[in-house]
């Protein structure tokens, strides 16, 4: 064992020293830290949400939803599609969404082959194979055509709207110019959002929260009012909430909606009030001038997420493109809704599931609490090793101080977060790497006890402690890769500084102390030891 | 001099002890577990669902006061408790009926409240967790606890003998309920930080018994010839002053965190600390007596030699 042969020392260092240095910007202020060139480890060790503030909320969609909005995008597709078939528009009725599936009737039996066939071009395969986004059936109804998203389909749609719901999600925040935060999706239909030092999660929540659909549909005046009051539209309507109470019946289709907006701003109305102005693109303001000059005279609803605004009437058509909200807002709500607006609609409605705020001046207070413990923790432990094993102590102590060193370069290389169940894992691996050593130095003592020469107790110590240590260790890393895989949240970081601890505390605390045991063994050659 | 914490030449006869110790192991775990059925978990959020707010005063707020000022929000009934000082209170709502996102609002009218009466008041943390997220986390959390065990046995099975993978569970599962039962005696918050420090708990106890477990082997290798209740008593006290001296190091350590660290780990370092206390016990005292209850025959550890000496060499 005093035989260590140069390339081992060389690795052995060369890792150490690889590993310091990718702990160093830790130690640097941001000013140092912008002056190192690219290429060269530079990343600092991010500190967990519990540890400088700040907010982490889980999101998430209900898979329905998306099926629901999937099936009115085939609604608009099978309604664009044949109108502007070929050979004149295709006329339909019986159009109906439910049970998961869109079912309409073509009137012209003579022209269902050629619907059909559109609709098989309109609606994408998927990827590769034949997997179908949605298949397209006859009913038993003459002129019945039934249209079924496929599971692959809908897991396609779900896909594409938790994606986009993270685009969404972004614009939001960073309207609210809040600083580097997290946007994540965690499994199917969840979003998680960290947003670090944020001292009022509310305004963050309210962002989050809405979807913002914006619509503007024609309030159908032609309702049966007693119907209405039974909670029955006639076809083709559907009866919606207002704002200012009440109810009013207006028809399914959108003549316009929030999809074809540019730009919103909080502005003032004709009373003084605080209001939203919006404009429309290029075509989207074609379309508003059409529908508002074909239907003056009529009212139509503003709508934002499937509650009427208000539903002022047409007076005169509106060309310019652009047009304003007034309801009862507030200069705070009013520059809520325009974000909103301003950074689109979420592709499905989102619900916060999960909290985590932590404030700021707590996470301070937390670090500090951290630091003094970990001092005196460490202060202990050194003091325990040195007054019990002496020179072994010594270098136990010193390996100590690399193996958290380690810690620290190979988290902020790898890109982990320091959480405070992190700073709890730290000091439990200084545990698995004080248990080391006193397993070597123990069995030292017992062979030097048995009268074994210096050199030989020291060498039967490493090799019979190092099987003991490699059985506990694997053992260990089982527990944590499962903690790791198994837990959430706490315990997952929790997990990561236990894993890596693991490795670095047997590297240091078997190679590199058996490696300072070795030079001192060879130069100063004891003839006894005091262990 | 060096400091020895346990003298040389120690020989306490442990496995004379075992009946004895079975008996306390046997009482301590169904007095645990009954205290765990008849009292319960003080569930946190994290397992339950709702809200938990810890709010900052200015100065010590009256209980009484606060919590009629929380019920009279009407978002159901709050639970108050003491947070580290006088002046931080943790305040626990239900999870309110209904969907799901109205978690949200409950927090809003708590905050309008109570900044409209008292103060200077300060929201430290918020922690709001729907019940189908809690259920997932309680999922998890037994799977992560129950998976550790099953490895553990199947590793310590296939490095020694199926007798050291039974009696080490069968500790481990004492330190485990032990632990918890500690928490429905305290009635401190469980939460997912606590199922942490339970799985850091079966990891030292583990080292704990590999460590004798390892050293019974070898003995068994090296003295053919000796009873077994000798080898395990041999075996235990040979490495005592290891198991000791790892203990105390470790607990002075946690000690440090327990009264200097942040309120938040305080729950993990309790559990921690009454984890080595109890983990050490059961490796003194019972995996290693339960070994001869198991009827471990020295031919089937000493055919282990090829295998053990396999893993010589990794050292």
């Amino acid at each position: 064992m005093l035989d260590f042969p140069k390339w081992k020392t060389w690795s052995m260092w060369a890792t150490v020293v690889l590993c310091l240095l990718l702990a160093l910007p830790n130690a640097l202020a941001p000013s140092t830290l912008a002056l190192i060139p690219d290429g060269l480890p530079k990343s600092q060790l991010p500190l967990g949400l519990d540890l400088r503030g700040g907010s982490h909320l889980m999101l998430e969609a209900t898979a329905l939803d998306v099926e629901k909005a999937k099936l009115e995008s085939l609604e608009d597709t099978v309604r664009g599609e044949l109108r502007s078939a070929e050979g004149g528009a295709i006329a339909i009725t019986d159009l109906s969404l439910n049970r998961g599936r869109l079912t309409f009737t073509v009137t012209d039996l003579a022209r269902l082959d050629q619907a059909i066939s559109l609709l098989n071009k309109a609606t994408a395969p998927l990827g590769v194979g034949n997997a179908r986004e949605v298949e397209i059936n006859r009913g038993s109804v003459p002129g019945q055509v039934i249209v079924t998203p496929t599971a692959a389909g809908i897991a396609a749609a779900i896909d594409g709207a938790m994606a986009q719901a993270v685009e969404v999600i972004r614009k939001r925040i960073d309207e609210l110019g809040t600083r580097e935060p997290t946007i994540v999706r965690q499994g199917k239909t969840r979003i998680v959002v960290q947003v670090p030092g944020l001292q009022d999660p509310e305004a963050l929540k309210a962002l989050l929260g809405k979807t913002a659909k914006l619509e503007f549909k024609l309030v159908d005046t032609a309702a049966d009012p007693e119907e209405v009051a039974q909670g029955r539209a006639p076809p083709g309507s559907q009866i919606l909430t207002s704002q200012e109470g009440g109810q009013v019946v207006v028809k399914r289709r959108a003549i316009i909606t929030g999809d074809q907006l540019v730009d919103s701003q909080v502005t003032t109305d004709q009373n003084g009030a605080p209001a939203v102005s919006f404009r429309f693109d290029s075509t989207g303001g074609r379309r508003f001038a059409q529908a508002t000059t074909e239907n003056v005279g009529k009212p139509f609803a503003i709508i934002l997420d499937g509650m009427v605004i208000s539903a002022p009437n047409i007076n005169e058509p509106i060309l310019g493109g652009s047009g304003q909200i007034s309801g009862n807002y507030t200069v705070q709500t009013a520059n809520e809704l325009a974000i909103l607006l301003r950074s689109g609609k979420l592709p499905v409605e989102l619900k916060v599931v999960e909290e985590r705020t932590v404030g700021p001046d707590l996470g301070a207070d937390s670090i500090k609490a951290g630091i003094i413990a970990s001092i005196v923790a460490v202060l202990a432990v050194a003091g325990l090793m040195i007054m019990t094993y002496g020179r072994f102590g010594v270098y136990s102590v010193i390996a100590l101080a690399i193996n958290v060193l380690m810690i620290l370069g190979i988290m902020s290389a790898a890109g982990f977060t320091l959480t405070l169940p992190g700073i709890a894992g730290m000091v439990l691996t200084i545990g698995a790497a004080v248990d080391a050593n006193v397993l070597i130095n123990e069995r030292i003592r017992e062979e030097q006890r048995k009268g074994r020469g210096v050199i030989a107790s020291v060498e039967t110590g490493f090799k019979e402690a190092s099987r003991t240590i490699w059985d506990a260790n694997s053992l260990n890393i089982i527990v944590a890769i499962i903690m790791f895989l198994f837990g959430s949240g706490p315990i997952k970081g929790f997990a990561v500084v236990l894993s890596i601890g693991i490795a670095t505390s047997v590297f240091t605390a078997v190679t590199i102390v058996r490696w300072m045991v070795a030079r001192w063994l060879t130069n100063a050659r004891p003839a006894t030891l005091s262990i | 001099m060096p400091l020895k914490l346990v003298p040389d030449n120690t020989n306490i006869g442990f496995v004379k002890l075992r009946f004895i110790a079975f008996a306390l192991t046997l009482a301590l775990t169904i007095g645990a577990g009954a205290l765990l059925a008849v009292r319960g978990l003080n569930l946190g959020v994290d397992f339950v669902g709702g809200l938990t707010m810890q709010v900052e005063f200015a100065e010590a707020p009256a209980l009484d006061t606060l919590r009629g000022r929380v019920d009279r929000v009407g978002v159901g009934d709050s639970a108050l408790q003491e947070f580290g000082n006088d002046r931080t209170i943790l305040i626990r709502l239900p999870l309110p009926e209904g969907e799901e996102g109205a978690v949200q609002r409950v927090v809003g009218k708590v905050r309008t409240a109570l900044e409209q009466d008292y103060k200077g008041v300060k929201f430290a943390r918020v922690e709001s967790v729907s019940g189908k997220v809690s259920d997932e986390l309680i999922t998890d959390g037994l799977w992560a606890v129950g998976l550790s065990m099953l490895f553990v046995a199947l590793f310590t099975w296939f490095r020694f003998e199926w007798y050291f993978g039974v009696s080490t569970v069968v500790a481990l599962v004492h330190d485990v309920v032990v632990t918890m039962g500690f928490f429905a005696l305290t009635q401190l918050e469980f939460d997912l930080n606590i199922v942490a420090a339970v799985l850091t708990i079966i990891g030292y106890s583990l080292n704990d018994k590999v460590v004798i477990d390892d050293r019974i082997r070898e003995n068994l290798r090296k003295y053919r010839q000796m009873d077994i209740k000798q080898i395990i008593d041999l075996s235990v006290n040979e490495t005592l002053p290891r198991t000791v001296m790892t203990s105390v190091t470790l607990l002075a350590a946690l000690i440090a965190l327990l009264f200097l660290g942040p309120e938040v780990i305080f729950g993990f370092t309790a559990a921690m600390v009454l984890g080595i206390v109890v983990g050490t016990y059961s490796s003194i005292f019972v995996s290693s007596s339960l070994l001869i209850t198991l009827g471990v025959k020295q031919r089937a550890a000493g055919s282990e030699d090829a295998r053990a000496k396999g893993a010589e060499r990794i050292g």
